[in-house]
Formats: C-alpha cells, sequence, structure tokens
C-alpha cells in the first residue's frame, strides 16, 4: 500500500464555548482520495484549517512527510506541501491566470519580471493536467470551475503533496465534474494525497478510495469506500443519542393559514410548494446551502422571485417587496441576527419600533414616543427580554434576547406568519429553551411558524412537521413521529444526480 | 507557441486597462480636433507647447494617485504635500540655501509624510480616506508654519537671486530638446513608474493587493510594503509638482495645490484607472490628464467661464466612471450568461 503522508492524532481544538474538535486523528495515504464526511458542524473544515495552518490545534501532533508539527503557520503548511483549494475562490480576478500562479513568487531577471517564462511554465502545468486554459487569460473571464482548475494548477506549481478540496463540486456542472475528477486523477497518479471534503454522497462512488466520517467534532471511523454502502455512511454520521429533552406542546392541528404554490428564485428556490397550519411548527431541515434560506428570503420579497403564487388565509397575496408581505402579516426572522435582524448600534426600543412606524408616528411623521413606550414595555414583558432598559443598545444584549426582540418587533404588529430561520445558532442552551418556548406560544395562539434549523434533534424534538429541503428542492416530507436522523440525512442528501453511472 | 506570436495587436489590447486607455485617446484627439475647429490658435505650436507645460502637473499628480486607486485606495494628502514642498523649497531658497539641499529638504518631507500614510493604511488598518485626511490636515499645517504663516519672498530676489532664477528655469521657464522642461520631467518620471508599474514585482502586486487583498496575502504578498510603496510614489510626484509649482510663481505658496488629489483621481478615472482598484493602466493617465488639460486649454481658448469649464469635466469624470460601472455590469451579465451555456 501506498504510503502514509499525513498523519494527524488526538488532534483537539476549542472554540470559546464550542469542543470543535475532541481527540481526532486523521490519516491521508499518497496516492488516494480520502473522502471526509460529517454533517455541518461536524469539524470537517476546523480539521483541515488545522493541517493547512489557518487555526492552530489546543494539543496534538501533525505529521507531514515524516515531520512532526505541534503547531502549523499557514507559510509553514505551505512549504511543507499542504495547499487548500477554498469553497470561496481566492483569485485576484483582475490578474491572468500565470499572474495569479506565480504570485508572490514572481520570477525576475534583475527588476524586470519573466512574464514570458512563467507563463511559459504555468502552460507546460496546465498542460500536464489537460486543463485547457491559456495562462495570458484574465482569471475574472473565466468560468467558476475553471477558476477551480487554476488554483489546482497554482498548489502544484508549489509542489503540494496534499490537496484539500472543500466542497469543490457545489457549483460545478456535470461535465464541469468530470473534468475536475479527471484531474483529480491525474493527481493521484502523480502520488498527490487528497482530501475530499463533500456532501454529495452519489459522487463518492466516481472518486473516494477510502472515508474518514466525523460527528461533533469526535473521530467515528475511517473505512475503504467499496467496503461500505451509502446507508453505513448515513448512519454513522447521523448516529449520535438524542439526549437533549425539548419542550414539545401538544396543539389541535387548526386551519390552513399559509400556502406557496410553485415558488421559484434563482437556482436554489426551485418549484417550493407547502402548506402551514395553525397549531403545528414546520422544520425545515437540510445541510447548509439547500436553499432554505434563499426559499425564506424570496417568500419575504427580500429577493425576488420568477414565479410562484403565495396564498394568505385563502387569499392570494401579492408580494415584491419586504413591505407587502409585512403589510401582509408575514415576517422573517432572518439568520444572521447581527446583520440582518437588527440594528446593533440603535436601542432596543428604536429596534422594536422600526418596522413599526407606520402606526407609531401621526400624520406628519413624527414619532409617537409614548406610545412606542408603551409598546415597548408590553413586548418587554410578553417575551420576558432580560435589557437594563429601553434605551439599552441591541448589540450588547445576550444572543437570545437579540432573538427575542427581533421576534418582538414583529410581533407588535399583527403577524400571521413567522418564519425562523435558524433561530438558535450561537446562543447557549437556556436561551435555546427560551425560543423553543416562544415559537411554542406563537403555536399556542394560532401563528404559522416556519423553522429552518441544520439542526437534526432540535427540529425532530420542536416541529410537528418537517421538510426537508436539498440543492434548492423540497426532496420529502414526514411528520414528527415519523422522523429518524436517518431518514433526514437521506433527503437532505439527495443531490441531482449529475454523474450518470 | 508559434500561434500566439502572430496575433500581438490582441495581445496589446487584451493587457489590463488597454480598452479603457484608448477610449481616452480616441476622446482626447476628439476634443483637441473639435477645439482647434473652433478656434485656430487651438493648433499653434506655442499653445501646444503651453498645454505640454500645464498638463505635466496633471501627469504627475494623476500618475501618483493611480498608484493608489490601482491598490483600492486613496491618497487626500497629496495637495497638502504639493504645498509643502513648495513651502519647504522656497523658504530655504529665499533664504540662501542652494537648490540641492533645498529641493532634497523638502523630498524628504515629502517622502515622510508617504511613509506615515502607508503605515497608517498598510499596517494599522486605517480606512485610507480617513488616515489621508489626517495627513492632508497637517501637511497643509506644516506648509503653513514652515515660513511663518506667509508665503515667501520672490524666491529670485535678495540673497536667493541665483539660485532662484536656475530653479525656476529648471522646473518652469527653460526649454530642453524645444521642450518646455516640467513636461520633460513629467514624462520622464512617467515613464520610470510606468515601468515599475508594468514590468516589475512590485507592480504586479500592486495590482494584486488592489484585485484581492485576501488571496494576495495567502499568496505571501506583504500588503504593507506593497502600500507603502504606492504611498511613496504619490508622495514623491507630489514633491515634483511643488517645485513646479514653486518655479512657476517664484514663490511658496501656502495654498498651492489646494484639491489637487481629486484632480489626480479626475486624471486616472478618465483614463480609466478602476477606483474600485487592480485595474488600469499609467498611459490611461497620460490620456486622462492630457483630456484635461485640453479641455481646461480650449475651454480657455473659446472663452468659456471658469464656471463652465468645472461643469465640463464634473460630468466628464461621472461619465467616465458612469461607463466603468456599467462594462462591468455588462460583463458580468455576459459571465454568468457563458456559465449558463456551458450547463
Amino acid at each position: 500500500m501506498n504510503d502514509v503522508i499525513v498523519k494527524m492524532e488526538n488532534i483537539c481544538k476549542t472554540f470559546p464555548g464550542v469542543k470543535a474538535l475532541d481527540d481526532v486523528h486523521f490519516e491521508l495515504r499518497s496516492g488516494e482520495v480520502m473522502a471526509l464526511l460529517g454533517e455541518n458542524g461536524a469539524g470537517k473544515s476546523t480539521l483541515m484549517k488545522i493541517l493547512s495552518g489557518v487555526y492552530s490545534c489546543d494539543s496534538g501532533d501533525i505529521e507531514i512527510l515524516g515531520n512532526h508539527y505541534s503547531t502549523l503557520s499557514p507559510k509553514q503548511a505551505q512549504a511543507a506541501g499542504v495547499a487548500i483549494i477554498h469553497q470561496e475562490l481566492n483569485m485576484c480576478r483582475h490578474l491572468t491566470v500565470a499572474e495569479n500562479m506565480f504570485l508572490g513568487r514572481e520570477m525576475r531577471g534583475g527588476l524586470v519580471l519573466k512574464n514570458r517564462e512563467m507563463e511559459k511554465i504555468a502552460k507546460t502545468i496546465l498542460d500536464d493536467l489537460k486543463i485547457d486554459i491559456s495562462p495570458s487569460q484574465v482569471v475574472g473571464e473565466l468560468a467558476v470551475s475553471k477558476q477551480q482548475m487554476v488554483e489546482i494548477a497554482k498548489s502544484l506549481s508549489m509542489d503540494a503533496k496534499v490537496l484539500i478540496m472543500d466542497e469543490p463540486t457545489s457549483s460545478l456542472s456535470a461535465k464541469e465534474i468530470e473534468d475536475l475528477f479527471r484531474i483529480v486523477r491525474t493527481l493521484k497518479e502523480k502520488g498527490c494525497g487528497i482530501v475530499f471534503i463533500s456532501h454529495r454522497l452519489e459522487e463518492l462512488q466516481h472518486i473516494a478510495d477510502r472515508v474518514t466520517i466525523m460527528r461533533d467534532g469526535h473521530y467515528i471511523t475511517s473505512m475503504n469506500y467499496k467496503d461500505t454502502t451509502i446507508d453505513e455512511i448515513i448512519s454513522h454520521m447521523v448516529g449520535r443519542e438524542i439526549k437533549e429533552k425539548f419542550p414539545r406542546v401538544n396543539c389541535e392541528k387548526g386551519r390552513k393559514i399559509f400556502e406557496v404554490k410553485n415558488l421559484n428564485a434563482g437556482p436554489m428556490v426551485r418549484d417550493i410548494n407547502f402548506e402551514l397550519y395553525a397549531g403545528e411548527i414546520v422544520g425545515f431541515a437540510g445541510l447548509v446551502g439547500a436553499g432554505r434560506t434563499e426559499t425564506t428570503r424570496a417568500i419575504f420579497g427580500a429577493d425576488p422571485k420568477t414565479e410562484g403564487t403565495i396564498i394568505l388565509e385563502g387569499q392570494e397575496v401579492k408580494i415584491t417587496c419586504v413591505n407587502d408581505s409585512i403589510k401582509a402579516g408575514i415576517v422573517l426572522a432572518p439568520e444572521d441576527r447581527k446583520r440582518d435582524g437588527l440594528c446593533t448600534k440603535l436601542s432596543l426600543k428604536d429596534n422594536i419600533a422600526l418596522p413599526n412606524l407606520d402606526f407609531l408616528c401621526n400624520k406628519l411623521g413624527v414619532v409617537k414616543n409614548k406610545e412606542i413606550n408603551e409598546t415597548c414595555d408590553k413586548a418587554i414583558g410578553n417575551f420576558k427580554i432580560k435589557t437594563a432598559g429601553l434605551d439599552v443598545d441591541a448589540g450588547t444584549l445576550s444572543g437570545g434576547n437579540q432573538q427575542k426582540v427581533v421576534v418582538a418587533k414583529w410581533l407588535a404588529r399583527n403577524s400571521k406568519v413567522v418564519i425562523f430561520d435558524e433561530p438558535t445558532r450561537g446562543i447557549d442552551v437556556a436561551a435555546k429553551v427560551e425560543i423553543y418556548n416562544l415559537m411554542n406560544k406563537l403555536k399556542q395562539e394560532g401563528i404559522a411558524v416556519m423553522f429552518v434549523s441544520s439542526e437534526m434533534p432540535e427540529i425532530m424534538g420542536i416541529a410537528d412537521r418537517i421538510i426537508v429541503m436539498c440543492d434548492g428542492r423540497i426532496t420529502g416530507e414526514m411528520s414528527a413521529e415519523e422522523a429518524t436522523q436517518e431518514k433526514i440525512m437521506t433527503l437532505a442528501t439527495k443531490f441531482e444526480n449529475k454523474l450518470v453511472g | 507557441m508559434e500561434n500566439k506570436k502572430e496575433n500581438p495587436i490582441k495581445r496589446f489590447l487584451k493587457i489590463r486597462g488597454m480598452g479603457a486607455a484608448l477610449i481616452a485617446f480616441a476622446a482626447l484627439i476628439i476634443i483637441y480636433l473639435a477645439f482647434g475647429l473652433i478656434n485656430n490658435k487651438v493648433f499653434t505650436a506655442t499653445n501646444i507647447h503651453n498645454l505640454l507645460r500645464s498638463m505635466s502637473k496633471y501627469l504627475l499628480i494623476g500618475v501618483g494617485q493611480a498608484y493608489l486607486l490601482i491598490t483600492g485606495n486613496i491618497d487626500l494628502s497629496i495637495g497638502s504635500v504639493v504645498a509643502m514642498s513648495s513651502m519647504i523649497s522656497a523658504t530655504l531658497m529665499s533664504h540662501g540655501t542652494p537648490i540641492i539641499p533645498a529641493i532634497l529638504v523638502a523630498l524628504a518631507a515629502c517622502l515622510l509624510a508617504g511613509l506615515i500614510n502607508g503605515i497608517l493604511v498598510g499596517k494599522f488598518q486605517l480606512p485610507p480616506f480617513i488616515a489621508t485626511l489626517g495627513t492632508m490636515f497637517c501637511g497643509r499645517g506644516v506648509a503653513y508654519i514652515v515660513n511663518n504663516n506667509r508665503n515667501t519672498d520672490a524666491i529670485s530676489s535678495g540673497i536667493g537671486k541665483e539660485a532662484g532664477d536656475l530653479f525656476q528655469n529648471i522646473f518652469y521657464y527653460g526649454k530642453t530638446f524645444g521642450l518646455f522642461n516640467p513636461f520633460i520631467i513629467a514624462f520622464v518620471v512617467f515613464l520610470v513608474f510606468f515601468f515599475i508599474l508594468s514590468k516589475t514585482r512590485t507592480g504586479r502586486h500592486i495590482y494584486a493587493i488592489g484585485s484581492n487583498v485576501e488571496a494576495a496575502k495567502l499568496s505571501g504578498v506583504s500588503v504593507f510594503s506593497t502600500t507603502t510603496k504606492a504611498y511613496l510614489v504619490s508622495a514623491f510626484c507630489s514633491w515634483i509638482v511643488g517645485l513646479i509649482l514653486c518655479a512657476q510663481a517664484s514663490m511658496g505658496n501656502m495654498e498651492a495645490g489646494v484639491s489637487y488629489e481629486m484632480y489626480g483621481v479626475a486624471a486616472g478615472v478618465i483614463g480609466g484607472i478602476s477606483p474600485l482598484g487592480g485595474t488600469g493602466l499609467l498611459l490611461g493617465v497620460l490620456a486622462g490628464s492630457a483630456v484635461w488639460q485640453t479641455l481646461e486649454n480650449g475651454l480657455n481658448m473659446v472663452g468659456a467661464q471658469v464656471g463652465l469649464q468645472r461643469i465640463v469635466i464634473g460630468v466628464i469624470v461621472v461619465f467616465s466612471v458612469l461607463l466603468d460601472v456599467l462594462f462591468r455590469g455588462g460583463s458580468k451579465v455576459k459571465a454568468a450568461k457563458k456559465a449558463k451555456k456551458a450547463e
């Protein structure tokens, strides 16, 4: 068998509040493609960032091509032969292919750059990989897939022996994926070891030699791809026990409140159909990038939609901008509280008043302070927002309380449908429970609740009905009783099969 | 390989920013001919000489500012550094200091200002707008203090008369090869910085950090040293402009160079330097500063008011950036369409 070129042992890494990696092992041999698999947040990217020197680990040993390191800087990692192809490509789009490949390592004769010589070498490397790109082409004019290949060629020109590819196929077409895989096979023959992070399990059969599976910051297992099945991989990925208790409230399922028909908005929102009823919470499960956030934004009118009908209480509502949606009573608590949900430098009071100034102002547009204070006092009492006062900056509140403010501002008016996008991200357990209680309260009041979350346990614990999305499509629906982690994961990785065979 | 050499024109046109620079040259010719048809005096040799001499200031300022624009930054302190250069050299000369030490002291002061800009922006990551706003005020303050809040006396009188005459001759009134010295100086400086930007590693890094700082950093480019070099170039150009203005007026003027930094932006932008960084050619600055000066000169010759000149220039600046934005937007749409087709 081929030599082991990377060996990571007992790797631990803690971020404030989270143990991201706990005693993780990883091994890579030359001439193989190692698929690194796991759910979002399993620690795959963190592990690879440690290997490429972006993060330093708290403890553990890294061995690359026989040299031991306890910590690595990006430069050391590069010198040791590790290259990472980032998900968001890192290229200077105004420069040419050859200029990008030699950036920071330009060849010179005296003061003058040897452009022709660099282009010649670039051409040799590109030809060697059978990549049909001219080295004098400007990178910004290339398709994403070609840019990715330029990054691969760049890392080869730096003599990389370990290539990390983070979700390289996510934005590629079938033809482009085939080209990429062909290049990966060429790299294998050259003796490179390749780490391949992907959620598209169906692709593995074309490329993977071995798989390593991680879950919640732990190493689970490594196997030869030949000896396993997709079902087995999925059960390793999700095979956790759910120990937490979720405060589920049982309600009578009421009338239909909200319906979305044939919603289309770009590649990440394709033909979405679903209904929301009073007295239920509908969970939207899926992997990061499944198109759930895009769907919520399209419904809310924050992004334009190409097609689709939205029906609220039996009446079709036309939503072309956010204002239409708010007026109709459909509101969104967005994924990134600090960026999209709140004006963090304004006070709590200003934040709650902001979307409601239409009825909190008199005819001349002068703000009615007294009524704002009343509204806010009511909201603080209702949602148990912990704050020193109304004039505290919203950004200084804790994550859970910020989330409550986002919801409170919408419920100060008569909202009928509340969409939560990842409401519990980055907040502590006690605050999470308060958010669950908040959703339950809305459910009891007959408000339709759409609950987007990437954390499977909480979706299974809180939602009454679960809709799973993948690749911008709804791939399945089930009731809370039917739901298992394996079922959800299988649906969440049901990518459109781009490759035949 | 053979194939590529057959097409030098295509290769030439593909150089980044070449298209915009050529458009600026075309505009220059049209504007020049248009004014010439209205008033024949525009075509006289005297006028051409004068035009080139006046243009040299804008060319130098434009080159300096272009270095910053390409890195995605800006230098607001240019005008103040011009004043510093003018005031320091004039004060020294009017007190009897010989030319060379006088202008070298001025150079040191200017480069110091550039260095401070580079440290603030490159090292401490201050927004360039704010950092150079600070040096803009401080630089102007220095220009005031140098001669106790007064403009200097005429440099070609009193004890400095001999040196002053020589200085004025070198930097403004004299001719070499039949052209006014300031134009020769500006053109040589232009050629040197053109070479640095297009042929050396420093030049390549200047484009790289303007295009994508993160990618440049990850490739081992030092953002600090590259940024600082760009600010030093701009300070160096401002120094020469200060000397030219001093020679022209025969004295140091505390208000010299006011809003020159913006003239630099205008010359660059008209010539196709993207204010967003990453692209542009110094050749464009040559065209841009010529367009600017031709407009000023031509509008003067046809008897337009100063106010009207400003309006025309303002419209042209906005229009050339608008073109850039529309062009960029257009190419983005095209790229997306291409990608779709590939699918």
